[in-house]
């Protein structure tokens, strides 16, 4: 039970000292997660709409697929991206290997399928909702999407967290293909690993009561501006 | 809801903040979780960074797949410790050459008090036969690191066929030696550690060293540049510079004054130049 007390103590001195190197891990997970999830974001709303609204031979299979891919192991996906990005593998020369863009793609591959995956349910409920209207109006469907995930945005926003969620909390894909150099790509999760294998279980800990502020900061920041906008849009 | 320049600002100085990384020269070395997690790197490379100005990035794992990262070209050097393996991989071509560096020794841990009665054993071989004869705990690395490839020399010289005991009162936690201390240490079990990572460790619970000083448990590291011939685009100047350094008299006195806890945790054995 002292490792509870003693964990709480060393988040607290952490913090308080502003340890350097803790604001640059702290900064580093921040990077390569918000970029991560903008991409995935960018492909993966679209993808998760049109799947939704479009009618298309073995859509049915698709969307399985996208929902069983949000289960992808994570050190699976490290596992190939490692493969792709080592100077023996097929995008070698890019040099990319062990570096936060590494990382950034890893992060990519899995929180692409669970903002997809969420996105169409969301418009799918929608369009149940709308369809009648939107076809009164005359709505191509590609007319439609673009529509309903706007009007769906603040639903929307839970399926970027949860992405947000799945990508700043995972460790096995970043531990592969970052490596977790210090300085270069050591993230918060790598990080705790790292103390773990020390027998640092403190210290350890400690970081991981950091990990869960941060990501309560974030969502919590999520929901204030949510509130702020819904409340703009009633006006 | 915020305007969208400011949003976008955001996510701009996200990205722009790691974009002003220094360009400075580094080479990848790939090595072992016992030089980083005792902190030997930690006291090695500012040292070598001031000597020479190069920085360099480790990828601490297990020795097998350090050794697999380098035949594939993902790092420059290679610094690990089973010393088969590495004639291995420079008779194949993959290094320049292999250097002694330095060693320390494997040790057996268990709970102190000792049911399988081998504290003060010298003979590693025998003091494994009764923990096999006492079927105690012992928990295996099982992650084809150096000190997995060493533990089942050990295992085979004492003549016990661990495989068809895997599971009972054999265990193999496939993870690195500080997870499989962590494990050995909740469940009192016995294992194979090396010195400089047991030293470092802070979670012993009631583990201590039991066996040690076998000249079986022999544990030497040596270092290889990656070769450039295999793989172009190795750093081999950058590199071959931290190979000469870490077997220089100033690299080997630094390993030398290197202290976990006031212990001497590396012996430093390159050849005299």
């Amino acid at each position: 039970m002292t490792d509870f007390g003693s964990a709480l103590a060393a988040a607290f001195s952490l913090v308080i000292h502003l340890d350097r190197d803790l604001g640059e891990i702290v900064l580093l997970s921040l990077r390569v997660s918000v970029i991560a999830v903008f991409v995935a974001a960018l492909i993966g709303l679209p993808i998760g709409a049109a799947v939704a609204l479009f009618r298309f031979p073995g859509r049915t299979v698709v969307a399985v697929i996208l929902n069983a891919l949000m289960g992808l192991p994570p050190v699976v996906v490290g596992l190939i991206v490692y493969l792709l990005l080592s100077r023996a593998g097929p995008f070698g020369v890019l040099g990319l290997l062990f570096t936060p863009t590494a990382m950034v793609i890893a992060q990519i591959l899995l929180v692409t399928p669970i903002i997809a995956a969420l996105t169409r349910q969301v418009i799918e409920d929608l369009w149940v909702e709308y369809e009648e209207q939107l076809r009164s109006l005359g709505a191509k469907p590609r007319r439609a999407l673009a529509t309903l995930l706007w009007d769906g945005r603040f639903s929307l926003l839970t399926a970027v967290l949860a992405g947000f969620g799945r990508a700043s909390a995972e460790v096995g894909a970043v531990m592969i293909v970052g490596g977790n150099i210090d300085h270069v790509t050591r993230v918060m999760t790598t990080a705790i690993a790292l103390e773990v294998s020390k027998g640092d279980l403190a210290l350890a800990l400690g970081l991981g009561i950091i990990l869960v502020v941060l990501s309560i900061a974030v969502n919590g920041a999520a929901f204030v501006l949510k509130g702020t906008a819904e409340r703009g849009q009633a006006r | 809801m915020l305007p969208k320049p400011v949003w976008l600002g955001l996510c701009l100085a996200l990205v722009l903040s790691g974009a002003a990384q220094a360009d400075d020269p580094f080479i990848t070395v790939a090595s072992t979780t016992s030089t980083k997690n005792s902190g030997l790197f930690d006291h090695l490379l500012p040292r070598f960074e001031d000597a020479t100005g190069i920085a360099v990035r480790v990828l601490a794992v297990g020795t097998g797949q350090a050794i697999r990262l380098a035949r594939n070209g993902d790092a420059d050097v290679l610094l690990v410790h089973h010393k088969p393996s590495e004639q291995q991989f420079v008779a194949d071509g993959y290094g320049v050459a292999r250097l002694d560096v330095m060693y320390n020794d494997f040790v057996l841990v268990g709970p102190a008090d000792d049911p399988a009665r081998i504290g003060g054993m010298s003979d590693a071989p025998a003091a494994l036969a009764r923990l096999a004869a006492a079927a105690v705990p012992f928990l295996s690395r099982g992650d084809d690191s150096g000190t997995h490839k060493r533990e089942l020399a050990l295992w085979r010289a004492a003549g016990i066929e661990v495989g068809t005991v895997s599971g009972s009162w054999y265990r193999e936690a496939g993870a690195g030696m500080g997870a499989t201390l962590n494990t050995a240490a909740a469940m009192s079990a016995y294992a194979l550690a090396d010195r400089g990572t047991w030293l470092g460790f802070r979670n012993k619970a009631d583990l201590t060293i039991l066996v040690a000083g076998d000249q079986r448990l022999f544990n030497p590291y040596g270092v290889i540049l990656v070769n450039p011939a295999k793989h172009p685009h190795v750093k081999a100047a950058l590199g071959q510079r931290f190979v000469d350094w870490l077997v220089s008299p100033q690299g080997q006195a630094a390993i030398a004054e290197f202290r976990i806890n006031g212990e001497p945790a590396f012996t430093p054995n390159a050849a005299p130049p």
